[in-house]
């Protein structure tokens, strides 16, 4: 009888089943990672000098126990939020011979909002009862504002948006090269609107 | 080529040798894609949606603070009050300091400074424990904190 010499196949019938088993196991036991989020810094313990500030530079937010939101003085939606910030950031509110004068504004020039984003500050008082998710809504608004005005001022010096080149300089794998200018880019455009959001008690100066 | 070829009735069987390929292709997207469970949650944690979301970069750079009401299973031993989670245990405010400064410690000198807090709230718990959070981490001098969120759109889904 003649022999077969041929090695034997195995047989892979059963790998895709081998491989589901796996797949289903690491379905079960993993979680998609949730590691975004609004990056915020808190302000320091240490004694700092009182500052000065006139009220028509303060736009003030209270939110309060039932979730309504009073912003300076009266009620608001969250959905006009994003809108009234930009108004009162975007204000420049001295005229162009008074020191100070925000050239790349292009708000109203309300006598009663901002002088300059500079000096502009969003003070945020929230309720303790005030549900976290109404809180981060309100924090996600602000940081819109903020986002929309830098990329204007982005897109204006660089042609590029402002969010875009923070993600670039943020990823790994950018050259060092790129991020020194990018740096230098992005501090240039933080400074136009440097973001100032207080969340402590804020005093009036007259 | 002009010989015609006897037709044969029978329908070939689809192969199925490149169906083993496929799935490892799959089980490799998700073993890359998402991490192990590494702390079962105590407490409830729907986190909130943003849009203007950063991503946190590194995670030996993170020390997570999970707060939300008692799991379902506890509710009866705990209560519904807001519950902080710090590693596996819960706790109280005044444990948050030196909870973080021990975590702190655990990380090698070079990354210290640029350590991030991570706060998984659950959307319903009030402001006032998160505050008193923040304030425990300012006495610590920890300040870069990352109010961790899904990425969504709030203000589309509110009624």
């Amino acid at each position: 009888m003649a022999r077969n010499n041929e090695i034997p196949e195995v047989n892979a019938g059963s790998m895709a089943d081998i491989a589901f088993l796996l797949l289903i196991f690491f379905l079960v036991t993993a979680t998609i990672q949730t590691d975004m989020g609004l990056d915020r810094k808190l302000p320091s313990k240490e004694p700092a000098p009182p500052a000065t500030f006139k009220e028509r530079n303060v736009f003030r937010i209270v939110l309060n126990k039932n979730d309504e939101l009073m912003v300076e003085g009266n009620l608001m939606s969250i959905k006009n939020l994003r809108s009234a910030a930009i108004a009162f950031l975007d204000n420049g509110g001295f005229d162009q011979n008074m020191e100070g004068h925000c050239s790349y504004c292009k708000g109203a020039m309300d006598p009663e909002a901002s002088d300059n984003p500079e000096k502009a500050i969003i003070s945020l008082n929230s309720d303790r009862e005030a549900t976290y998710g109404m809180y981060v809504m309100v924090q996600n608004e602000l940081t819109a504002a903020y986002n929309e005005l830098r990329n204007r001022e982005a897109q204006r010096l660089f042609q590029r948006d402002y969010v875009e080149m923070e993600k670039e300089y943020f990823a790994p794998e950018t050259p060092a090269q790129d991020k020194i200018e990018l740096k230098e880019r992005i501090t240039e455009i933080r400074n136009l609107f440097p973001m100032k959001l207080s969340e402590a008690e804020t005093k009036q100066i007259q | 080529m002009g010989k015609v070829r006897k037709s044969k009735n029978r329908v070939p069987a689809i192969s199925t040798a490149s169906l083993p390929d496929i799935v490892f292709m799959l089980l490799f997207f998700f073993m890359t894609v998402t991490t192990i469970k590494d702390s079962p949650l105590l407490v409830e944690n729907e986190l909130p949606l943003a849009d203007q979301i950063k991503k946190l970069e590194k995670k030996d750079r993170v020390i997570e603070i999970y707060v939300g009401k008692p799991a379902q299973e506890y509710t009866k031993v705990l209560g519904s009050e807001p519950k902080i989670q710090l590693d596996q245990k819960l706790a109280y405010v005044e444990d948050v300091a030196p909870y973080v400064l021990a975590e702190l410690a655990k990380k090698p000198d070079a990354i210290r400074n640029l350590v991030t807090v991570s706060l998984k709230v659950d959307k319903n718990v009030g402001v006032g424990i998160v505050q008193d959070i923040k304030e425990e981490l300012r006495k610590v001098n920890l300040l870069k904190v990352n109010y961790t969120t899904y990425d969504g759109n709030a203000l589309a889904q509110m009624k």
